[in-house]
């Protein structure tokens, strides 16, 4: 809302010692925050000239400038013998625009100007070979709104307007300052002069008087007939009527000069005075040329298909909700949102009839939405216009038609409906010391509730509070504790730490979420987070087969990108999306990874149901809504690419390989001392040879790691092998073991054996290993040192070499213990695997 | 070895003589001190103590006296030989400590040759911030709750107070899921606008007293640009207990804006308006920067000049929330809080563009190593 200063001035008496910026910081501090202070800060002899005579020059640079004299009545020089024309008393000025001509009165910043635009001094200065005697001004430069008109640079105001020498300053309304201030939802009435100007008394302890009350109210029938037969959409509508205007006169400047700091524009004088009591009261209102309306106005829903051309040449197709006035010749208005073109005031207009009415908020709401036409009525009539005013806003217009406009206001008013009746509140009087903090004594309280217009009643330890009828904010208990602490002061409110009583810490899940975070960091990796917005063409990047089930997204009503219609259901197309960009701006280093969520449909997703909010869902309530939520574990994701190992002078480099990919996952898996196994797959987007699905003791399995498939890291731009993993985190954290292993270890003498093992190529290591570390009760561990092929290995086979260490918990072991075991180890491994002792 | 010789006079006997005996021992002690390497000293502990050296001769003789000499000229040469082997010990200690010394002044390296051949891993700050919030609220006694990020349209607004017509509901630029191929009227599921619907869950999980925060991820349907991005991190606060007010909103928030820009931090109420809280506030943050201190808040970039910074939005909880979450406001009152994470970070570090949080290239997060 913006505010012009010297309009709230004439409404609220500010000792003229406050300035504007002192009047901003209490608003905002009354709930009215300011957002920016428009206009003023221009001082010094900004001054109206005519230009005697141009004289353009071509410069070196191409340029051409122009070298005039101007007159700038009392601010003359005697003599300028330099500059183009007659030597007249004038100033010789240097410009570089081109948009006027001799004769055009312009605004000429003197020596001594400041404007604010371009902060700092204008002074007389030798430019171009002249001594430019000050700067013929741009509207941008005085800082004035831009139109297509002012677009073109100079401004060049109306023949006639003014004289050389008046001040440019006043003449512009250049010194008036305006605040912007943000409205919040719940204070529609601060969308209007009188409201602000409320606050502003309130905010400075002055008395108020309330510029409605001013207005003459038309006494008895008369107007324009007006049948409501909704009364629920529209509980009061009243019409004057207006006879006799003069359509040639426009709005006064002054008026004008206030719409336009207000932020709209001039158009008329019947609209101008429909928006300055918009403005100033805060009551939208509607004018119809009366020789365009046919019969009775009608207030009532629309039918289904029918439309109207709005004021703005759209034609519209209404639905039943919307709220339409009409007349014997259809639809005339869409009720608060906008008017009808049929009706509208034209230049021969000279008898209006002067709707105010009070609509329903939501339907207007609605009906701005669906239509998707704010407007300055709409906006006030969503958030509640006072319903008590229509009879003051339609008379204040007809007025003004009036006066400014010569016309004659016809006796009495038609005024349909009743006003709603304020709810009054109950509550104790503490209430608002209580929940604010401060000490908020029951007589302020009382004080500050009836000069926001409250009509306020104590009862014991109880107050009641009628709100008063444009305040639509004031409905529970806590909203005049608000409006209590408003008055007391935000800055008051002490501050006293709360002593809440044990909590317990983080969960394990998050201290676990924590601990894989750190293990990960310490393998290097790097932390990335990415958007999770993804589409068909992502998942076919990654080679997605046509049935995989992360091919079925949660998709989004209304994506940024068409191209990304929903959400991701793997990390990787984001981790891979990253590694690219990294790769292409010159990282031959790239590893990466994320912890997030991924999105996956529930398979019988069903609309998440919407209950009242006047109690508590039951449980099966609470259910049903996170049954239709998707599934959205947290994953952990990673992407190697590069090198694993660094060369150096101390040794050679070492790339990537699949391998990386499983240790870090295994890594991940051992921090929070979930056993996993590791066992051959093939799935998208790895490479078929080499990948490893992570498998819990259950048999479920928690994720992948391996190789990304060459074709999709060529796809992404990533050079070499690229190692990538996704695991399901919740799934892996939900199967962490409350109590880690417990350490078990024998003090006796460890004898080590070191076997190998030819074997068929498709028995895994892991499979021989474990055949091996279970052979026998003294085998404390296998380790898989070297894997062979080549000379003296059969075509078919490959030489598997194991370290065991054989001790036993209780006593030395013999030559024969150790024999024993290692036969056990030899047997089993023949058995199981038909390998061969090499 | 002689046989003992009975006959002769020890006194005739040479090696045994003390004039001799001392003579080889001189020339012992004088190779010991000459000596200069450890293979020198070896050879003169052969020459002079070794088993055909003349004292080691000399004490076979020994035996050859008569009982009555040998006791004496045991001494003489026990002695001698002691003098000896304790000069061998002690010149082969110098030796040894002078030839290691030498040998480590030879494997002498370049200490500023690289030592980068691991890869060096980093955590996101957005991360770290997050935790470090929720350790500053564990530490009081808070803990840390969690929601879904594709999220119940109940929770997200109804819950809070914002109503299918209400006009605050267009202030925040929902993402909406997009409806079942049966359920016409919509999903009813949004991408979260703010962390707040974990508050609704908080309450109707939980029994009061209940002190938790949540940071997460949220969503606004904002292209992304230096200065907005669709999605971005916040952090709630939501407290309900008995006798709760403003004054304990505000000795929270003060709380925390010490615990992580240090001590004289403080924050101020501006009034302001959400659906979920009655009365509602801004806070500020004194700017940590300048402090607002009038000597430097004029040039402070942090804060623009104002010496305060917007941290965010706080209230008290509006009795219809509680109603909805199945919470006596008759008996409870509470706060609650949010704010934004991604703008903390990017203002503490100077960062200029929204963007660097999630492009993921690895030289944003690198810096930071594993915490802030």
């Amino acid at each position: 809302m913006r505010v012009p200063v010297e309009w709230l001035r004439t409404l609220v008496d500010l000792p003229a010692e406050v300035t504007t910026e002192q009047l901003a910081d209490r608003l905002t501090m009354y709930d009215l925050k300011l957002e920016e202070i428009i206009g003023g800060g221009i001082s010094g002899p900004l001054t109206v000239g005519r230009v005697l005579a141009i004289s353009p020059e071509q410069q070196k640079n191409g340029k051409t400038i122009n070298w005039c004299r101007v007159d700038v009545g009392a601010q003359n020089e005697a003599s300028v013998p330099d500059a183009p024309g007659e030597d007249v008393p004038s100033r010789g000025i240097v410009c570089g625009a081109h948009n006027f001509a001799v004769g055009d009165l312009v605004v000429v910043s003197l020596p001594g100007t400041f404007l604010p635009e371009l902060g700092f001094e204008i002074g007389s200065r030798k430019t171009y070979g002249h001594v430019s005697d000050g700067m013929i001004c741009s509207t941008t430069e005085l800082g004035l709104p831009d139109d297509e008109t002012s677009a073109a640079g100079i401004l060049v105001l109306e023949p006639g307007s003014a004289e050389p020498g008046d001040s440019a300053t006043e003449l512009l309304g250049l010194a008036d300052q305006t605040l912007d201030l943000e409205v919040n939802p719940d204070r529609a009435y601060a969308l209007s002069l009188r409201g602000v100007a409320r606050d502003t008394a309130l905010a400075f302890d002055l008395p108020f008087s309330d510029p409605a009350d001013a207005v003459t109210l038309p006494v008895g029938e008369g107007g324009y007939p007006v049948r409501v037969e909704d009364p629920e959409g529209c509980p009061v509508f009243t019409t004057v009527v207006v006879t006799g205007i003069d359509p040639t006169r426009t709005a006064p400047d002054w008026m004008v000069r206030r719409i336009t700091q207000a932020g709209m524009r001039s158009i008329s004088l019947t609209v101008d005075i429909s928006n300055y009591v918009m403005l100033e009261l805060g009551q939208p209102n509607h004018c119809y040329d009366r020789a365009k309306v046919s019969g009775d106005i009608v207030v009532r829903r629309a039918a289904a298909g029918e439309t109207v051309t709005t004021l703005d040449d759209v034609k519209r197709t209404l639905t039943p909700e919307d709220l339409v006035i009409v007349d014997d010749s259809g639809i005339i208005g869409l009720a608060g949102v906008m008017g009808g073109a049929s009706t509208e005031i034209g230049p021969e207009t000279t008898d209006v009839v002067v709707e105010a009415a009070f609509w329903d908020p939501v339907t207007i709401f609605r009906g701005e939405r669906r239509h998707k036409l704010p407007s300055e009525a709409a906006k006030r009539y969503e958030r509640g216009v006072d319903p008590a005013l229509t009879l003051a806003g339609a008379a204040r217009v007809a007025e003004l038609l009036a006066e400014l406009g010569g016309g004659t206001v016809e006796p009495g008013a038609t005024h349909v409906g009743a006003v709603p009746a304020s709810v009054p509140v109950s509550f104790a009087v503490d209430l608002p010391t209580r929940i604010s903090g401060v000490d908020i004594t029951p007589d302020f309280a009382r004080d500050v509730f009836e000069r926001n217009g409250c009509a306020v009643q104590v009862d014991g330890e109880t107050f009641t509070v009628t709100p008063p009828t444009w305040r639509f904010d004031l409905n529970d208990p806590y909203d005049f504790v608000e409006e209590a602490l408003r008055s007391a002061g935000y800055d008051t409110v002490p501050s006293v730490l709360p002593t809440p009583t044990g909590g317990r810490g983080l969960s394990r899940n998050q201290v676990l979420r924590r601990r894989v975070g750190h293990v990960l960091a310490g393998a290097g990796l790097t932390e990335v987070t990415t958007l999770p917005f993804v589409g068909p063409a992502d998942l076919d990047r990654l080679g997605l087969p046509a049935d995989d089930e992360r091919r079925r997204q949660v998709l989004l009503a209304n994506p940024l990108s068409a191209e990304e219609p929903g959400l991701t259901t793997t990390l990787l197309v984001g981790l891979l999306r990253a590694a690219s960009l990294n790769v292409s701006r010159g990282h031959d280093v790239v590893e990466i990874t994320e912890i997030g969520r991924v999105f996956l449909p529930s398979p019988d997703a069903a609309a998440a149901p919407i209950y009242g909010v006047d109690r508590r869902p039951t449980p099966e309530e609470i259910a049903a809504l996170d049954a239709a939520l998707p599934y959205q574990p947290q994953h952990v994701g990673a992407v190697l690419v590069g090198e694993r190992e660094r060369s150096g002078w101390d040794g050679p480099g070492r790339a990537v390989a699949w391998s990386d990919a499983v240790a870090i996952a295994r890594r991940v898996a051992g921090t929070l001392h979930v056993e996993v196994q590791v066992r051959a797959a093939q799935v998208a987007p790895f490479h078929p040879g080499r990948c490893a699905e992570l498998v819990l003791a259950d048999g479920s399995v928690v994720g992948h790691a391996g190789e990304l498939h060459p074709a999709v890291a060529a796809e992404h731009g990533l050079p070499g092998r690229v190692g990538v993993l996704e695991i399901d985190l919740d799934q892996l954290l939900a199967a962490s073991p409350a109590i880690g292993p417990k350490p078990s270890f024998s003090a006796f003498p460890v004898a080590k054996e070191d076997l190998a093992f030819l074997v068929a190529t498709e028995v895994e290591a892991e499979a021989l290993r474990s055949t091996l570390a279970g052979a026998s009760e003294l085998i404390e561990s296998v380790r898989l040192f070297d894997v062979y092929t080549g000379d003296q290995v059969p075509e078919g086979q490959r030489s598997l070499a194991f370290s065991l260490r054989l001790r036993a918990p209780d006593r030395t072991l013999t030559d024969a213990d150790i024999k024993a075991a290692r036969d056990a180890a030899v047997q089993a491994a023949a058995t199981h695997h038909s390998a061969t002792l090499r | 070895m002689s046989a003992p010789n009975s006959d002769y006079d020890p006194v005739e006997v040479t090696p045994l003589h003390p004039d001799e005996v001392a003579r080889v021992t001189r020339e012992a002690l004088e190779a010991v001190a000459a000596a200069s390497t450890l293979a020198d000293l070896k050879q003169a502990r052969l020459d002079h103590a070794g088993d055909r050296s003349p004292l080691a001769l000399a004490n076979r003789e020994i035996g050859a006296l008569p009982p009555q000499a040998r006791k004496e000229a045991g001494q003489r040469i026990g002695q001698a030989r002691g003098e000896v082997n304790r000069a061998v010990a002690a010149r082969t200690e110098e030796l040894e400590a002078v030839e290691s010394a030498a040998q480590l002044a030879a494997e002498t390296v370049d200490v500023t040759l690289p030592v980068d051949r691991e890869v060096v891993g980093a955590r996101h700050p957005i991360t770290t911030i997050q935790e470090l919030v929720g350790d500053i609220f564990v530490a009081m006694g808070w803990e840390v709750a969690e929601g879904p990020e594709v999220e119940a349209e109940w929770l997200n607004f109804d819950a809070m107070n914002l109503g299918p017509d209400h006009p605050a509901r267009t202030m925040q630029d929902t993402f909406w899921v997009a409806a079942e191929d049966d359920a016409p009227e919509g999903s009813g599921k949004v991408l979260r606008t703010h962390t707040s619907p974990v508050q609704a869950r908080s309450m109707l999980t939980r029994t009061p007293p209940i002190y938790v925060v949540c940071p997460g991820r949220v969503y606004r349907t904002d292209e992304a640009d230096a200065t907005h991005m669709p999605v971005f991190h916040q952090v709630e606060g939501l407290a309900i207990d008995e006798g709760l007010s403003m004054a304990h909103l505000k000795g929270t928030l003060d709380h925390f804006a010490q615990a992580v820009y240090g001590d004289g931090m403080t924050t101020r109420f501006r009034p302001s308006y959400f659906p979920f809280t009655e009365p509602s506030a801004e806070v500020d943050l004194l700017c940590y920067v300048c402090h607002n201190d009038p000597a430097q808040v004029g040039s402070c970039r942090t804060c623009g000049g104002e010496g305060w910074i917007e941290w965010g939005g706080c209230g008290v909880v509006n009795p219809r929330v509680l109603v909805a979450c199945g919470v006596d406001p008759e008996r409870y009152s509470g706060f609650a809080f949010g704010m934004g994470l991604d703008r903390t970070v990017t203002s503490r570090y100077d960062i200029a563009d929204l963007r660097d949080l999630w492009d993921g290239d690895v030289r944003f997060t690198e810096p930071f190593g594993v915490g802030l």
